[in-house]
């Protein structure tokens, strides 16, 4: 008796359009948003602010007024956030496009090795990267005669730039490999060379498919970047830190933290939605 | 019988290679020859492996709990539930720790003199709640990645909602999001390092402290690095098995 061929697949098919969201990083943001979040987070600040009120003496400032007259200072650190989360975007693009041409590569020396290099930064962890580079770089170059410092702070942006880094070539990579081979083999028909076909025909194509998971990683690297605050560098979780030392109040504490992770929400968010929006609008494509 | 040497020899063998290595080259790998801070490292080690173990079991319960919840059919609930994610998605793990431990830590009751949770609870307690939002997403895609004619097809059996929320959709769900929680995995024992901030004794903050009193930076940074690498090599590995394991033939790819 033969046996039935029954193929389970029919059986259990399985939503596409789901699978493809898991495959993606754990930063691929959920569809729920409402904007009551952020009047969440926005309520928890008036409470802790309003409680704070109440408990606090006459004679002391009260707590809102705390917040304001610090609110230039924190909105300078979180300015530095911001500015060292641009600058290691951007060399992380630059190194990881790179990173992912060489994974690509013909030659199989040049892809073992990058394999290599991006598993290595993808799986340790940014604050150990970030240590790496903060104690093992010297603190000035010397170019002959002149000497260029190094401080402290384009440190911390070369250590977060190598996660970033890896992780972005990951995504090159993923976007050149979605492309159908059959182009490669029509621009070859075409004359093009390697080079040719990759920059004029191929990437072009990918920006597309690469934009939605680059954002997210800047969202991460947005929030990653108070991770410098351990290493000494005075961006806004070191201003928070110096401002309750200087006022040396309690009742300051859960406000405080309570504004800063409100401006990181605000910044953050927008761009997790936007990601979200950009890659429905490419899926249905 | 010939009598071999016993493992406490194995272990002074590579010691004394170690010491060998520290005064030939200037490599100082004192985690392998010096006790005490053979003993260190290994404690950082184990406390990151625990601090990992608890979070994970925790976070997938509350991220359980809340991917139920966001579904609820009360939309007071459902919004807190969706803005409890979005909340610890969207704003830095730093800060959130911070916020615990510096914010919210004072005002709990001490016991005895002593707080009732110290720098390694808060640890928990943060991470937890900051790996929940993300199990509850990943849970969320994998309920809804069961096809509904799956469980239409239950329901014509004379399955119960209980039954087949328990016997179908959820064997088939945590297949689905297996690849999703090794990525959640990994993440979770790299964020274990932010511990470091609030002092908990984990491999990364025993490594500091061997590396500010041996001043053998630059080793200890291979060190903490590799190990790193190691422990989530062996999760992706075992995660893979298991997945391998639990694969139900032709469901999936």
């Amino acid at each position: 008796m033969n046996k039935p061929d029954v193929r389970f697949d029919v059986m259990l098919p399985l939503r596409l359009g789901a699978q493809q969201r898991w495959t993606s990083d754990r930063s691929s943001g959920g569809s729920l948003f409402t904007l009551r979040t952020g009047a969440w987070l926005l309520a928890m600040l008036v409470t802790s602010v309003a409680v704070a009120q109440v408990q606090a003496r006459d004679s002391n400032a009260s707590v809102l007024d705390l917040i304001i007259k610090w609110t230039p200072l924190l909105a300078q650190g979180f300015g530095f956030n911001l500015l060292i989360s641009a600058l290691a975007m951007l060399l992380g693009t630059v190194a990881g496009l790179l990173l992912g041409f060489a994974r690509l590569s013909l030659l199989a020396p040049v892809r073992g090795s990058s394999w290599i290099v991006v598993q290595f930064f993808r799986n340790s962890p940014w604050l150990v990267l970030l240590f790496f580079v903060m104690f093992l770089m010297p603190f000035e170059f010397r170019i002959g005669a002149l000497t260029v410092p190094f401080p402290d702070w384009i440190k911390a942006t070369l250590g977060l730039a190598l996660p970033i880094m890896a992780n972005f070539a990951e995504i090159v990579r993923g976007a050149v490999q979605s492309i159908p081979t059959a182009q490669w083999d029509a621009a070859r028909s075409l004359a093009f060379s390697r080079r040719q076909t990759l920059w004029q025909i191929i990437l072009p194509q990918c920006v597309k498919r690469m934009l939605p998971p680059w954002m997210n990683w800047y969202a991460i690297l947005t929030m990653a970047t108070t991770l410098a605050s351990i290493v000494g560098v005075s961006e806004v979780m070191t201003v928070v830190g110096r401002v309750t030392a200087a006022e040396g109040r309690t009742d300051l504490l859960i406000p405080i933290y309570s504004y800063v992770l409100l401006w990181f929400f605000i910044y953050c968010y927008p761009i997790a939605l936007w990601t979200q929006r950009l890659e429905s609008r490419f899926a249905e494509r | 019988m010939p009598v071999r040497p016993g493992g406490s020899c194995g272990v002074d063998e590579v010691a004394a290679w170690f010491k060998w290595l520290h005064e030939t080259s200037g490599i100082k790998l004192t985690i392998f020859y010096d006790s005490y801070d053979r003993a260190r490292f290994l404690k950082g080690f184990a406390t990151t492996l625990e601090l990992s173990a608890y979070c994970l079991v925790l976070s997938m319960a509350l991220g359980a709990l809340t991917a139920w919840l966001v579904e609820s059919r009360i939309a007071i609930v459902r919004n807190c539930a969706n803005g409890f994610v979005q909340l610890f998605r969207n704003t830095p793990p730093l800060v959130q720790l911070y916020f615990f431990y510096f914010a919210l830590g004072p005002l709990l009751p001490k016991v005895g003199g002593m707080p009732m949770l110290g720098s390694m609870g808060w640890a928990v307690v943060s991470l937890t709640l900051l790996e929940a939002a993300f199990v509850a997403e990943i849970f969320r895609a994998g309920i809804q990645a069961v096809p509904k004619a799956t469980t239409e097809a239950a329901q014509s059996l004379g399955y119960s909602r209980s039954q087949i929320f328990r016997l179908i959709v959820l064997p088939l769900a945590l297949r689905v999001t297996m690849p999703a929680m090794t990525n959640n995995l990994v993440n979770l024992v790299k964020t274990t390092t932010l511990a470091y901030a609030i002092a908990v004794p984990e491999l990364l903050y025993m490594s500091a402290q061997i590396w500010s009193e041996q001043v053998n930076v630059p080793e200890m940074m291979v060190v903490v690095l590799i190990s790193y690498v190691a422990i989530v090599g062996v999760i992706t590995q075992l995660m893979h098995w298991l997945e391998a394991r639990l694969r139900v033939p032709g469901f999936g790819q």
